[in-house]
């Protein structure tokens, strides 16, 4: 699959703060917003790319990662985020660190009303389930925010959510 | 003895053998009697085991976590069959990335014994086979033991074997109890890491 063309490469930028942080897996579910983040990260070979048949198997990989002394993080969309919130209280539980990207639906011209009740209420979820909530408006910011969650989350050992506005990622376009 | 008065396997006598002599093992667990098998197997005090006492179905996918991050060790789970339903798309995941070092250990009793005996999807004729789930998902090794001499052969393969790896022992209802454990999650994890990594 080829990569979608910004003006600013802002998925280079987010491998770029996973990679030096030194994450090494990375579980997503597919997802188009995201579709350039998991490109860059699927041709690292320090990172292993999971593919997650649902969003809630996300924060165990993370957990089990983290017990054998590795750092994951994950990638999905806000519609996911109902799948996961059990498994989002166990990071609370245990303190896991857990980095979770999320494309955020609903955020900018949604054209879906199928996408708009997690998407709205996406970040209060995530909130709800003990995670801090950060959020990426601009292209420039998406490394150094992506950056500054990373740290967050495993220096406080606290779940972390970054959303991704609609804004940067690009509107998905219906018929 | 390893089988119980009602002619099946001995759930608690079978995680023994599979955890005996084998003290450098991580274990994780799922929920439930095999958090008490596991602790049972060996000692409370043992820091290599992790036992979820929640979210049910997610033990199989720290499993794939701990797999990746420690590709030298070998990843070994082990849980119920119930939890193993709920968790059952993970065998599809740790599909996509077939690791050697991976295996799962179920217990199918055909009941949720810890909820009151409810009858789970494995029991009886017309029960899902777990392992042929695993098998569907093309998981190399994948068969079922129900009987005290097919039990030395999967205790090897859980170990040796190419994995990912997964034996459903189908198991006696007979429900040996819980044993004195802590239930902080948070501690187990800061234990297990620091007897694994030497750091917290």
């Amino acid at each position: 699959m080829g990569r979608q063309e910004f003006e600013v490469d802002w998925a280079k930028d987010v491998h770029d703060a996973l990679d030096e942080f030194g994450i090494t897996q990375v579980g997503y579910v597919p997802d188009g917003g995201m579709k350039n983040v998991i490109s860059y990260c699927s041709d690292n070979p320090r990172m292993f790319t999971i593919p997650l048949a649902s969003e809630e198997e996300g924060p165990c990989l993370a957990a089990g990662a983290w017990l054998g002394g590795k750092k994951a993080a994950l990638v999905m969309q806000s519609t996911g985020i109902g799948n996961c919130i059990n498994t989002l209280s166990m990071i609370e539980v245990c303190q896991f660190p857990c980095l979770v990207l999320i494309s955020h639906r609903a955020s900018w011209s949604e054209g879906n009303r199928w996408q708009v009740p997690m998407g709205q209420r996406g970040p209060d979820y995530f909130k709800l389930a003990g995670f801090h909530v950060h959020f990426v408006d601009r292209g420039e910011d998406a490394g150094v925010t992506v950056s500054a969650a990373a740290n967050q989350a495993y220096n406080t050992l606290n779940g972390v959510g970054v959303f991704f506005s609609q804004r940067v990622m690009g509107v998905k376009q219906f018929l | 003895m390893i089988v119980e008065s009602d002619g099946k396997l001995a759930r608690r006598e079978v995680v023994k053998r599979i955890l005996e002599g084998r003290d450098d093992q991580p274990v994780i667990t799922g929920l439930s009697i095999a958090t008490y098998d596991s602790v049972a197997a060996r000692d409370a005090n043992h820091p290599l085991v992790f036992n979820m006492h929640g979210a049910l179905g997610g033990a199989p996918m720290l499993g794939l976590g701990f797999a990746l991050a420690q590709p030298k060790l070998r990843s070994l789970t082990l849980m119920g069959d119930f939890d193993a339903v709920m968790g059952m798309r993970a065998l599809v995941t740790i599909a996509t990335q077939m690791p050697k070092n991976l295996s799962i250990a179920v217990f199918d009793n055909g009941i949720c014994s810890e909820t009151g005996g409810q009858v789970s999807p494995t029991a009886g004729q017309t029960g899902v086979e777990l392992a042929d789930v695993a098998k569907a998902a093309k998981w190399p090794l994948a068969y079922t033991v129900s009987g005290e001499s097919q039990l030395e052969q999967a205790v090897d393969d859980l170990f040796n074997a190419e994995g990912p790896v997964f034996v459903n022992f189908k198991v006696s209802g007979i429900n040996p109890g819980p044993v004195p454990k802590s239930r902080d999650g948070t501690w187990m994890k800061l234990r297990f890491r620091k007897a694994l990594l030497g750091t917290e």
